[in-house]
């Protein structure tokens, strides 16, 4: 579904990413982790078009999106729920929403899929009409997430879903990231939880300063000893 | 101890701070009414002028506050765009349609001028924000200032050649009489103003609060990475609010030019530092704050012009701007600006 070969990303004279592959097939969930600075988010903005990369190509459904607008790269189906969570503050929860179904024209379908993403989000759906800005980090996180899967996206891009919150909902993070899989989503997950990731994860991709150290089955990359030692704290 | 002395200081200071802000505006409430128990009828007619001149003012301010409410920059070359509309309806009007007087030919051509002026302004302003801001954009923000101010300075010049160095008088198609309303007049200039302006300040309203593009401007306001990630065109979105701001400040030159009268290539610098002025007293960035800053500045420009008892028409811009320092000093973000405190 989306296969990135040899991507180089640089800011300024600075190389973030040095020459990475990767691939996700459809209906998988594939995790990218690595420590702070490795170049995880630094290829999530490179796909979603935010920064334009020096070389190498991604190709997304047979098509080449590498370089590609922003808004153009949305129109084919990707969906990109950005590190920092990045709602937009001084808008409700209901607008936020309606912000992430901008593209599309279908009403119906978009009720529909708002209440598929309220049943996901309970907790959203008590704060539908209050200003985003002032929702507890958690719940912002969750807008994210919900904000993403309103564009119908064939490929949705998680950027650290669970980065500052309780223990108890990163659990509830994660859950719900199965869920929306099981429903028929392919994602792309990168985080520095790496446990958790890799539990939920089909394959995995170990990222070091900018490239790709290691890469397998989420099962073998959780037994293996180099990333149990370097990520897994064992 | 430090910390309870830190507060009983802090108290002080804001029941000093209230009590002066108080006191001025009693002051200022007490020589209206001594102006209006004087003479109501004069009172009431200065009062319309300061309005005329304050939807004047506010069609300017929408533009400042627009652009820099989407990509926080002061757009200084926005009071130049409103001469250059100006200018463009003069000729439009009196040279390339001969129209002098008011006639109902006069008065098509004007509507004309209006719908001509408002595109040739918006693609002037989106033609500016193309080639001089875009590049910009991540660049420092000073970068852009820096750019506003030259782009203010060549438009100037544009005005320079188009216009010639003096200040140009045009008959206007308007009718001159006025209505009366008891003893107070209302000129017909000034209800024309406001048929214009009324409406297109609604449309402005609707075209942001309910339609796509809106929604999309009011997102990239917000977060403009956010915003691309949401499927927003955010390089057309910021094009299209010049294209906004543009059109209102050709609205603004056109019905300068056929109320008062004259064109000079330096009307921008003044008017729009005026109207730069209201957008602050509003809070930069807030529609509904910019018509309020627009059209108190008027109302008090209007009455300290023509009040009986006042400073008089020299001591006008003293008194704009003491108000703007005034303001600044007790509500820094403006009469309707936002409070920043968004939790991240």
């Amino acid at each position: 579904m989306l296969k990135i070969e040899n991507l180089e990303v640089a800011y300024g004279n600075i190389k973030a990413i040095k020459g990475i592959s990767l691939e996700v097939n459809e209906g998988e969930i594939v995790t990218l982790i690595g420590s702070n600075g490795a170049g995880k988010s630094t290829t999530l903005r490179a796909i979603s078009g935010l920064l334009k990369p020096r070389g190498g190509t991604i190709t997304f459904l047979g098509e080449r999106i590498d370089g590609a607008e922003g808004h153009d790269v949305v129109k084919k189906g990707i969906t990109h729920s950005p590190e920092g969570r990045r709602i937009f503050p001084r808008m409700t929860v209901d607008e936020n929403l309606d912000l992430g179904a901008f593209l599309r024209n279908d009403k119906d379908a978009i009720a529909a899929d708002k209440e598929r993403v309220l049943e996901l989000f309970p907790r959203l759906r008590e704060r539908i009409n209050q200003k985003s800005g002032t929702m507890s980090g958690g719940e912002q996180q969750m807008l994210a997430v919900a904000r993403a899967l309103m564009g119908q996206p064939k490929l949705l891009i998680l950027d650290e879903p669970s980065m500052g919150l309780a223990p108890v909902l990163v659990d509830l993070i994660f859950e719900t990231i199965v869920k929306i899989n099981q429903q028929g989503t392919t994602i792309l997950l990168v985080e520095q939880n790496a446990l958790a990731a890799l539990s939920v994860a089909h394959r995995g991709y170990v990222l070091e300063s900018g490239i790709i150290k290691m890469s397998g089955n989420a099962k073998d990359l959780q037994s293996d000893p180099e990333v149990t030692k370097a990520y897994l704290g064992g | 101890m430090a910390n309870t002395s830190y507060k009983a200081r802090q108290a002080r200071r804001i029941v000093i701070e209230r009590t002066f802000g108080v006191s001025i505006l009693a002051l200022l409430l007490f020589w209206l009414v001594i102006n209006f128990i004087k003479s109501p009828s004069q009172f009431a007619e200065v009062s319309l002028i300061g309005l005329s001149n304050g939807i004047l003012y506010a069609l300017i301010a929408l533009g400042y506050t627009l652009v820099y409410g989407i990509i926080e920059l002061i757009n200084f070359a926005h009071g130049d765009l409103f001469m250059l509309g100006g200018l463009f309806s003069a000729h439009f009007i009196a040279l390339w349609f001969h129209q002098t007087k008011s006639s109902p030919m006069g008065w098509l051509v004007f509507f004309l001028a209006l719908i001509s002026v408002m595109v040739f302004c918006a693609g002037v302003n989106v033609f500016i924000e193309r080639f001089a801001y875009r590049r910009l954009r991540r660049a420092p923000k000073l970068a852009p200032l820096i750019t506003a101010v030259g782009v203010s300075f060549m438009i100037q010049f544009v005005g320079l050649r188009w216009n010639g160095s003096g200040q140009k008088t045009w008959n206007s198609v308007l009718p001159s009489g006025s209505l009366m309303l008891g003893s107070v007049k209302l000129p017909y200039t000034t209800l024309i103003s406001f048929a214009v302006t009324i409406p297109i300040l609604m449309a402005l309203t609707f075209i942001v609060t309910k339609t796509r593009q809106g929604k999309a401007m009011r997102a990239t306001a917000q977060d403009q990475d956010a915003s691309r990630l949401m499927g927003i065109n955010v390089n057309r979105t910021i094009a299209f609010t010049f294209a906004l701001g543009g059109a209102l400040a050709g609205v603004a030159g056109l019905l300068f030019q056929q109320t008062r009268g004259l064109t000079s290539y330096n009307l921008g610098y003044q008017l729009g530092l005026i109207a730069f002025t209201s957008a602050v007293l509003g809070g930069i960035g807030n529609l509904a704050g910019a018509v309020l800053g627009a059209i108190l500045i008027g109302l008090i420009q209007g009455l300290n012009d023509g009040l009986p008892i006042g400073l008089g028409q020299q001591w006008s811009q003293t008194v704009v701007f003491s108000i703007l320092i005034l303001l600044m000093v007790f509500k820094p973000a403006g009469l309707l600006g936002k409070q920043v405190t968004e939790k991240v």
